[in-house]
């Protein structure tokens, strides 16, 4: 045996353990057959390097080169080898030298590996970056492109508002040129007309405080006009979430923008003389009760022109609207310097609106101030045209009323302004006003009232002074109002007959009381009542009245000797030429009229005779004026003994009014007097009251005298 | 526009660690930088067995590429491939098919530059850069479209890929959208990170990689499993990496479930 060769067995134990040296860690990696090949050839240069003379450097580094080729790359597997190397008995202090060319081969090897390594996954790093770059160049020249060609204008600013990049339909939004915007400030572009907040919004959204914006907004064109955009303004952000730029995006929408200015101009203001309208002038007194301060005040002053109606048709429309036009530049020249608002509300009526006002005088000045600037005559159609106008004056503190209320007082003023003879002002009166909205509120619903049933009649008896039976009825309509209650026809008649109202509610209070009294005569024949219905001096010069009246007898099937008619006296006496043909026609069918409130009229009594009346019903206050002071208790008596005697003249009925007591009707029933009414006869009761007086009235009858009435 | 001052691709940029770097790293590689160093070795500072998964794994993939090719299958796409150091499916597949087909398939531009430097000389290797979890965009490249045509087997690697998959992105269904392509006879060789074996360690590692851009989602044996639905599963299962057809018994090691990777091989019928 060789000293240079170590023994078979040594030899042998060695494979074995290099083998399983490659087998571990990394080893597993590795294909078998590779692995096998590898053990075969290292374990080979080994060999060789320790039985070379001198010891084989080179194989020894080679065997190691080989390893870390085979990615044998752990430090691990480095010391196990070197141990495995010393272990191995070789002769002559052979193994040191093997194991160190060993480990130097295998950290050249190594060395070598990690450059090789480092530098191509370095290239492989560029080469991908250049790839990726060159393929962001191509995205960025498509985004590139699609920035310069967008049809809407795109900006793009750093977050201290400096401009960086725009395109070129911003460019020409701004009728500029690139120069000029880049390295411009965000904030030079502001604009008078700027929407309130936009700013405010611009300030947070550069902070970071919000993504995004939008706003319409105004900006000056190079040419100094102006060019209306929708913006759009949007933070940008990196991927960690940092915000850098803002990006505006820019529609131009002036065409548009000025469109809908001319549209809401032509919505705000009246064509002819170009004042606001009433949608504006609505507008604003609404604006000024949204947020008033407490102790806010304003005032208005309606103002109509006296007879502008003689105006138009004497001297032509044209002539008119001529005047309108100069009205309007009158009362604009005399409010505006006050900053007051003047609008035209229609027709020949104008507005003045006082947005503050310090008390009602300041609002007294201006309607003063408004007359006067019409006080020079107008130049119109070749002549000089005096004018002359109403104002209506409202001055109120803006927490005691509402836009609406406000309208209508300041209206119905201008109604008390006019009726009380023109070319003056007069202010608002809360007493007359509460009067006057009562009345409006009710006309307004009285429609609606008679279609639900709210109406209803009540009867007061009429009674025969000389034995105190029941004669008549008089059918008094009630309204039972959900918010004042029942109403007496004090109450709304009047009402009704401003209205217009009063045909269609007589005509229900006829067929009403019509279709009673013959329910009546239906039970009791010839015991029951006659009904007397009021018919109010419109009713009395309508010429349906006749035909109404026919239609409603003839659907209640009432004989006409049973319906009276009460009209009052003022009501004939105004009525001249109008109702008499009515009147007669209606005498002509059996109708019998009777003359209400008798005496209030204190006129000629002439007209008694050329009227088909048949009753005289002489007023309540006559005998309500008896119960005052002697003198004019006495006073009274003596009027109504002569309108009793005037009546027994004329040959007709006469009833009394307001009979209270007792002794009333018996010193009227000495003088001659027919019938009384009043609450010492009976109140105004439901049909179900009468029916059961008449009932009992019937029985005292048949229980008093003989049974002959009922045989007739 | 946000990226117009300094944008570095995705991938390419040495100051953030990539998992396909790291990988090579814990391989014993130096196809790395810096950052991956550093993040692997607190990876293995927390972890001390993770080389030795990483091996197990790699030699997972050795084994079964071996089988397959030994089942007569030629062509292999082999999906999240990385950075192909040593033990490359092509050079494993061609020692025992020479005619092997394979084609690479990473999501990262910089393990797909270094793959085609590395196999440029062979061609019946091609490089693909796509992300598995758009497998119909995946599909549609013409190198993969290409390995499917003739109707052959086909051999899907999804090796140490899907733990990179999140629930969100649907992995069951990513398998499935795959294996509905292939023809009769292909095959799926799967790896997985498991939630079994070191559940002490599931947490803080994923926390770590959850700094990449790719993060980590263990998952069950359950789970892990049911992505071979539609696939027959070969012997012996789904199994630790190193008890998958071992060389030799005693390669298995005494405690396999260190490893935590699952592993496993189906047919299509």
């Amino acid at each position: 045996m060789s000293a240079a060769e170590p023994d078979r067995g040594a030899s042998g134990h060695f494979e074995e353990s290099w083998a399983g040296l490659l087998r571990e860690g990394l080893g597993l990696t590795v294909q078998p057959g590779a692995r096998q090949r590898l053990t075969a050839r290292t374990a080979e240069l080994l060999r060789r390097a320790w039985q070379g003379d001198p010891v084989s450097t080179v194989a020894a580094e080679e065997a190691g080169t080989l390893l870390v080729d085979a990615h044998y790359t752990d430090p691990s597997v480095l010391a196990r080898a070197v141990e495995l190397l010393h272990a191995h008995p070789v002769p002559k202090g052979r193994g040191p030298a093997v194991a160190g060319a060993f480990a130097a081969g295998w950290a050249a090897a190594l060395r070598e590996r990690t450059l090789r390594d480092q530098e191509e996954i370095r290239a492989a790093t560029d080469t991908a970056r250049q790839s990726a770059e060159r393929s962001l160049r191509a995205t960025e020249a498509r985004f590139r492109a699609l920035f310069e060609n967008a049809p809407i204008g795109i900006g793009i600013g750093d977050l201290q508002g400096n401009i960086l990049e725009v395109n070129r339909a911003l460019l020409d939004i701004f009728g500029g040129r690139m120069e000029e915007l880049r390295g411009r400030r965000v904030t030079d572009l502001v604009h008078p007309e700027d929407e309130p907040g936009t700013w405010l919004a611009y300030d947070e959204l550069v902070r970071g405080e919000r993504e995004r914006f939008e706003c319409t907004k105004p900006y000056y064109r190079k040419d100094g006009e102006v060019v209306w955009t929708h913006l759009t303004c949007s933070l940008i952000r990196d991927e960690e979430l940092v915000p850098h730029y803002q990006v505006a995006l820019l529609e131009d929408i002036t065409d548009r923008y000025r469109l809908e200015e001319r549209l809401r101009h032509q919505a705000t203001h009246d064509t002819l003389t170009g004042l606001p309208n009433r949608a504006a002038f609505i507008d604003r007194l609404e604006r000024l009760f949204r947020a008033p301060r407490a102790d806010a005040r304003f005032g208005i002053c309606y103002l109509d022109l006296d007879g502008f109606k003689f105006v138009n048709d004497s001297l032509g429309h044209g002539a008119g609207d001529e005047l309108l036009v100069a009205v309007a530049r009158r009362l604009e020249t005399a409010m505006t310097p006050l900053g007051h608002l003047v609008a035209r509300l229609g027709g020949d009526e104008f507005v003045v609106l006082l947005e503050r006002s310090r008390g009602q005088q300041d609002a007294v000045t201006v309607a003063k101030a408004a007359l006067s600037a019409l006080a020079t005559p107008f130049p119109v159609a070749d002549r000089r045209l005096s004018v002359r106008a109403s104002v209506g004056v409202l001055e109120r503190s803006v927490a005691t009323t509402t836009p609406e209320a406000a309208v209508r007082a300041a209206d119905l003023t201008l109604y008390r302004a006019k009726e009380a003879g023109r070319g003056r002002w007069t202010l608002f009166d809360p007493g007359h006003h509460a009067r006057e909205v009562t009345r409006y509120a009710m006309s307004v619903r009285m429609p609606a009232a008679l279609e639900r049933g709210e109406f209803f009649v009540d009867y007061q008896p009429l009674c025969t002074l000389s034995d105190g039976s029941l004669a008549a009825v008089e059918a008094l309509v009630r309204w039972r109002h959900p918010d004042f209650g029942v109403l007496s026809p004090d109450d709304f008649i009047a009402t009704a007959e401003q209205t217009g109202m009063i045909m269609r509610l007589g005509r229900w209070v006829l067929e009403e009381a019509c279709g009673q009294a013959a329910e009546w005569v239906r039970r009791f024949g010839t015991a029951a009542p006659q009904v007397n219905v009021n018919v109010s001096v419109h009713q009395a010069r309508d010429a349906r009245l006749a035909a109404d009246i026919g239609r409603v007898l003839r659907s209640s099937g009432l004989d006409p000797r049973l319906l009276q008619l009460e009209i009052t006296e003022s009501a004939v006496l105004r009525s001249d030429d109008d109702s008499m043909p009515t009147l007669r026609s209606l005498a002509d069918a059996g109708i019998t009229l009777a003359v209400d409130d008798f005496g209030t009229g204190w006129s000629a009594l002439g007209y008694l005779g050329e009227l088909p009346v048949s009753g005289l019903k002489i007023a309540g206050s006559f005998l309500a004026d008896t119960h005052r002071p002697e003198a004019a208790a006495q006073q009274s008596w003596r009027v109504i003994e002569g309108l009793v005697s005037l009546a027994r003249a004329l040959g007709v009925n006469v009833t009394a009014e307001g009979v209270e007591t007792a002794a009333d009707a018996e010193r009227l029933r000495a003088m001659g007097c027919d019938w009384g009414q009043g609450w010492h006869f009976g109140r105004p009761a439901r049909p179900g009251e009468i029916t059961r007086r008449i009932t009992q009235e019937l029985r005292r009858m048949a229980g008093h005298e003989d049974t002959d009435y009922y045989s007739e | 526009m946000q990226r117009s001052l300094s944008w570095v691709p995705p991938g390419t940029d040495p100051d953030r660690p990539n998992a396909a770097r790291i990988y090579d790293y814990f391989l014993g590689g130096s196809h790395n930088f810096p950052a991956d160093r550093e993040m692997a070795r607190q990876a293995i500072s927390l972890w001390p067995d993770l080389p030795m998964i990483m091996r197990s794994n790699r030699a997972f993939l050795r084994r079964a590429v071996q089988y397959l090719a030994g089942e007569g299958i030629t062509r292999f796409l082999d999906l999240g491939s990385g950075i192909p150091t040593f033990g490359a499916v092509h050079e494993v597949a061609q020692e025992v098919r020479p005619d092997a087909r394979v084609v690479y398939v990473d999501m990262d531009p910089v393990a797909v530059a270094h793959s085609r430097l590395l196999v440029r000389d062979d061609p019946l290797v091609e490089v693909v850069q796509a992300d598995v979890r758009d497998p119909h965009g995946l599909l549609a490249q013409a190198p993969v479209a290409e390995l499917l045509r003739p109707g052959e087997p086909v051999a899907v690697l999804l090796v140490a890929v899907l733990h990179f998959v999140p629930d969100e992105a649907d992995p069951a269904g990513i398998v499935a959208t795959l294996r509905d392509v292939l023809p009769p006879g292909s095959a799926l060789a799967l790896s997985h990170a498991s939630l079994e074996g070191r559940p002490d360690q599931a947490g803080p590692h994923q926390e770590l990689y959850a700094r990449t851009r790719t993060p980590l989602t263990m998952r069950s044996r359950a789970q892990i499993t049911a992505y071979f639905d539609g696939f027959e599963l070969v012997e012996p299962g789904v199994v630790y990496l190193p008890e998958w057809r071992p060389e030799t018994p005693d390669a298995v090691g005494p405690h396999p479930e260190r490893m935590t990777g699952l592993a496993g091989v189906g047919r299509r019928p």
